[in-house]
């Protein structure tokens, strides 16, 4: 691991659109997480009326309601060239729920309203019959994106949106769904991942939950070239953890029901 | 005593048996299921029960129970004739045993779920609406904020004569009631997370003046001939000092929007409406106190989502080393989707003594870790508060857990 020089930058873009579901929450987490291991870290929040910079590290888009995304939206892609030009040359990507939505080409609104993405993944958003709402447990892809460390453990978190992402041939899901919807486009699979990018519909927010997907995405900016971060205990996330898959596969019943109902369409 | 239909007295009394049942077997207090077993005897119940009565109909996101709560303590000392769904039960399940308990013609005062306020309207044939606040709450099941605002419109619209007392500081709420008969109150918006955007055409909202404007449209806070100020609540260009029992900032909010409904719809004086309320010490289970068996009593208060939350927090901030158990449960009555743990600032407890409690104990424990708050956990929230060294505390509880304290300690 190479020494920085300056603090992590965690951007948290457009916290007043995009923050209806905790969203703040990963970042916290990300910037906590760096601290504890004696690593510089700051947040910078990203209003909703500026530009979004490309110097910053670690870009969350996170989740919002139908009008917010729409604002996020036009921002998003004002200052697209800027976020491409950031994620090309090493920054980090966590998009979650209708931030996930707006990194895709475009989304579709349940009233038809069609939104256009910054397309940084080849995907593509529809609306769905009805709004996935519940406890999701995912089994991580098992990708080379990971890096030396892996895929993480088992996620969870909680899922609350109307759309149906399809990933283009080319993108990895961020994983199986083994409770939940997911993307719910019959494929099983929620999310996406490629290099140094994170999309996702679990918020719950999903790093406090996930504290091994959190390290994850530290060490793709801080030991870009495959090494591995301090070790750090989480002891309350992980029994927080293991109450929630304990919680899922209790559910596994009303999940497997859900399933059915989704491959029918 | 004639109340209605043959049929309608039939569901009364149906649903009074059932709702002793449920008392005795200790199931619930009552009301709800005896309002259930009512409106399936006879639909049109609402209708017949709210005939001989003024209704007044309370709702918002945070502060329905109390404001109710202190409207009639209003109205009471003005001798009138009342009916109040004192407990809480804000469906229709609950406002239908509350009518049928009226004995004389007199001013029913309703508080109603922001959801069921549209549907209740015109069979209860409202002549006031006293509407406080919209923000996130329980979005698993209530759905986004601008839904409820713009059901609520749906209603003003369509009653452009109705009464309506309203907080002029809100936008969703301004949305919601400007097209109907307003008086307005402007008792400020400390939480902004839910108000970034117009509701009347999306784009951003410029609060840079303290009061919400926007940058592309006219939509914008209306001038109030009535305001909240540190000193009171300003009507009319006269202070009346606001010296209630009940603690915190949102409580004068409250008392503000029920002495203004007090006030301005029922004719009564200020200061005697101020001087009711200042009596009331809790509002169902809020605010009650709890022996911990160890000669120290617990404060509780209910809190609900992150605007609710904020609130209470801010309020022991200002009380430096009181204990605090945060106790947390994620039923479909507190929201399944415990993720607004992180919209609330629970960094504001650092050097309080504090617990996570509650079945979900874990998640607020996580929470507090990132926030950097020491803390005990501990899932049963009166053994928390007992861990705790301080010489208060205050217990800040999730719906489900609140309910669970007060049926215990009541």
């Amino acid at each position: 691991m190479s020494a920085r020089e300056s603090a992590v930058r965690i951007g948290l873009v457009y916290p007043e659109l995009l923050g209806t579901y905790g969203d703040r929450g990963n970042a916290v987490v990300l910037v906590e997480r760096c601290r504890w291991r004696g690593i510089p870290a700051e947040l910078i929040e990203v209003r909703a009326d500026e530009p979004i910079p490309d110097s910053l590290d670690v870009y969350l888009f996170g989740g919002g309601e139908d009008d917010p995304q729409l604002m996020a939206a036009n921002g998003m892609v004002a200052s697209r060239d800027a976020i491409v030009r950031a994620h090309a040359g090493g920054a980090v990507v966590l998009a979650v729920c209708a931030g996930f939505q707006l990194v895709g080409h475009r989304y579709e609104a349940a009233d038809g309203t069609l939104l256009e993405g910054i397309g940084l993944i080849d995907m593509v958003t529809r609306p769905g019959p009805d709004r996935l709402i519940g406890e999701v447990v995912l089994e991580p892809s098992a990708s080379a994106h990971w890096g030396a460390a892996g895929p993480p453990p088992r996620l969870t978190g909680f899922e609350n949106h109307g759309g149906r992402t399809t990933l283009g041939p080319d993108v990895e899901p961020l994983g199986r769904v083994i409770a939940g919807g997911g993307n719910g486009d019959g494929t099983g699979a929620d999310g996406a991942l490629a290099e140094r990018f994170v999309g996702t519909y679990l918020h719950g927010p999903v790093l406090p939950r996930n504290p091994g997907l959190a390290d994850r995405l530290l060490a793709w900016v801080i030991a870009p070239t495959g090494g591995r971060l301090p070790e750090l205990a989480s002891p309350l996330e992980e029994s927080l953890r293991a109450e929630r898959l304990r919680f899922a596969s209790a559910g596994s019943l009303r999940s497997w029901w859900q399933a059915r109902r989704l491959a029918r369409g | 005593m004639s109340r209605g239909s043959v049929r309608t007295r039939i569901a009364v009394g149906a649903g009074r048996v059932a709702g002793i049942a449920s008392r005795l077997t200790g199931r619930g207090q009552g009301a709800t299921i005896s309002g259930r077993v009512m409106n399936l005897i006879a639909p049109d119940l609402l209708a017949e029960l709210a005939a001989d009565q003024q209704v007044v109909l309370v709702s918002a996101t945070n502060g329905k129970t109390t404001t109710t709560r202190l409207l009639v303590a209003a109205l009471e000392a003005d001798g009138r004739p009342l009916v109040s769904n004192s407990t809480g039960a804000n469906l229709t399940s609950g406002i239908a045993p509350t009518l049928a308990s009226a004995r004389r013609p007199g001013t029913a005062v309703l508080e109603v779920d922001e959801r069921v306020l549209p549907r209740v309207v015109d069979p209860l044939a409202a002549e006031l609406l006293v509407l406080g606040n919209l923000s996130r709450d329980q979005l698993d099941r209530y759905g986004e904020v601008h839904a409820v605002a713009d059901r609520w419109r749906e209603v003003a619209e369509s009653h452009p004569d109705l009464a309506v007392v309203a907080n002029a500081s809100d936008p969703h709420v301004v949305w919601a009631a400007d097209p109907a008969r307003v008086t307005w109150v402007a008792l400020g918006l400390r939480w902004r997370q839910d108000a970034a955007t117009c509701p009347s055409c999306g784009a951003l909202l410029d609060w840079s003046a303290d009061r919400f404007d926007c940058r592309t449209c006219d939509f914008a806070q209306p001038d109030a001939p009535h305001r909240l100020t540190d000193d009171g609540v300003v009507i009319d260009g006269r202070t009346v000092a606001l010296d209630l029992s009940l603690p915190g900032a949102w409580n004068r909010y409250n008392a503000a929007l029920a002495i203004v409904a007090a006030t301005t719809h029922f004719g009564i004086d200020p200061a005697a409406a101020a001087a009711a309320m200042a009596a009331v010490r809790t509002v169902a289970g809020r605010f009650m106190r709890i022996a911990l068996g160890d000669g120290r009593d617990a404060t509780v208060i209910l809190a609900k989502n992150p605007a609710g939350w904020t609130e209470a927090l801010r309020h022991v901030a200002e009380h430096p080393g009181t204990g605090v158990v945060i106790t947390v449960n994620a039923h479909v009555a507190d929201g399944k989707d415990p993720s607004w743990l992180w919209d609330v600032p629970y960094e504001c407890l650092a050097g309080h003594p504090t617990a996570a409690a509650g079945e979900r104990h874990r998640d607020v424990a996580v929470r507090l870790r990132y926030a950097e708050v020491e803390h005990v956990v501990e899932p049963d929230p009166i053994v928390a508060a007992r861990a705790l060294t301080s010489d208060d505390v205050t217990i800040i509880a999730s719906y489900t857990q609140f309910s669970a304290l007060y049926r215990k300690h009541r």
